[in-house]
């Protein structure tokens, strides 16, 4: 069973992901900020990061930097999940390294789209 | 008001002739109840109260307005970015060892049943991609019976849900604008495509021949007499050696002698060396 960690400060967001991520057959844990993620990640990386942008105390951006230079053997994938869908959001969040990008609202469709584009489902 | 009373057979057996009339597609039984869902909106946006309005507005009509708009809704216009990829990228890698032998001629693709034309764009994106190996970009020219989907194809223009189905984000950013809320694909992308109206079942085969025609996900809603025909003129426009590449649950065993399952890309079919002979008559 692959794992998938949930980070975003909306506990409401949290929940939707969790819901559609248990029908996808993930193993599913949540960090409500970049901080908190990090954290879980350094501890056991999950195989994939479902990463908000705006949060409290550490950014998504600031999380992704953060994670490449945590040096960990394998990193996660990193799949951003945010309402910034500019492009100059994307091609920034690709620039600094993540693997794919959901434009919220999501759908299950989607989500499962983009996890199977990073290998993951 | 739409009324919530079930539908006469009748009115059901005349919408349902009428797509298989127009598009050689077949409604089962068990999936009628797709005929009242997908005509709802119908109903709505022309203020009738019940299927069987619709029929007898139908039937009196003077324009085939009504009926454009019938048969295109209950079309299934399902279909993603890079749908079955895996297929998509096998595609790629036989129209690069094709060009190969070929020489400096063009290669000519088809997308039989492109509906809204995400499968053309994800063939031209990918030939993009690999441009060092064609000398010319390969022509690809698909085609939709329905005149709805096909101007939304023409137009490249994707909800953001259409977007992120099947299609990376790095495509996505290299070949697609964000206007108003939809991404619309870069005339550089949509040029390479040349889109016409086609009923499988009953036009001509667009002109020239083919190297590689895809008919993903058409063949299941025809009769097994009509995949027959459709098979023939599909036979009529491909180039001797030519592949075909149809649907994961679809198959040409038992339904014609032209093509035969290609050893070397597995899942595709090749037509036999020698050419079929033409068609005497377009149905």
């Amino acid at each position: 069973m692959k794992t998938c960690l949930v980070v975003d400060d909306s506990k409401v967001i949290r929940k939707v992901a969790r819901h559609i991520l248990e029908t996808l057959d993930f193993e599913v844990r949540e960090a409500a900020d970049g901080r908190e993620a990090l954290d879980s990640c350094l501890a056991t990386p999950p195989d994939v990061v479902l990463l908000d942008w705006n949060m409290p105390v550490m950014s998504g951006m600031d999380f992704l930097r953060a994670l490449k230079n945590a040096g960990l053997e394998q990193r996660p994938k990193v799949v951003f999940c945010t309402t910034e869908n500019g492009m100059a959001y994307i091609r920034a969040a690709i620039e600094a390294g993540a693997d794919e990008y959901v434009m919220k609202p999501f759908d299950r469709e989607t989500l499962e789209s983009k996890l199977q584009i990073v290998g993951v489902a | 008001m739409i009324e919530n009373m079930a539908p006469s057979g009748g009115a059901m057996q005349l919408i349902g002739a009428l797509l298989e009339q127009r598009t050689g597609q077949q409604i089962a039984a068990n999936r009628a109840w797709r005929i009242e869902t997908a005509l709802k909106p119908v109903l709505r946006e022309r203020g009738l109260p019940s299927l069987d309005a619709l029929v007898g507005q139908l039937l009196g009509a003077r324009s085939g307005e009504l009926a454009d708009q019938v048969v295109d809704v209950l079309l299934n216009q399902e279909t993603s970015f890079f749908r079955d990829v895996a297929v998509l990228e096998q595609i790629a890698a036989a129209a690069v060892a094709m060009q190969a032998e070929v020489g400096n001629r063009r290669l000519r693709i088809w997308s039989a049943g492109c509906s809204t034309g995400q499968e053309p764009l994800s063939l031209a994106m990918l030939f993009a991609e690999k441009a060092a190996a064609f000398p010319m970009p390969p022509e690809i020219v698909a085609s939709d019976v329905s005149t709805a989907a096909l101007a939304r194809a023409r137009a490249g223009r994707y909800s953001q849900f259409e977007i992120q189905r099947g299609l990376p984000v790095r495509r996505m950013v290299e070949w697609f604008d964000s206007e108003g809320g939809e991404w619309v694909a870069r005339q550089e992308l949509v040029r390479r495509i040349q889109f016409r109206q086609q009923n499988l079942t009953a036009d001509v085969p667009p002109p020239g021949k083919f190297d590689i025609i895809l008919c993903r996900n058409v063949m299941l809603y025809f009769s097994l007499p009509l995949r027959r025909q459709v098979f023939d003129r599909l036979a009529t426009a491909i180039q001797p050696g030519g592949l075909l590449v149809l649907g994961a649950g679809e198959t040409v065993i038992g339904l014609t002698e032209h093509f035969t399952p290609s050893e070397a890309f597995r899942g595709f079919y090749r037509t036999a060396e020698a050419e079929p002979a033409p068609l005497a008559a377009a149905g």
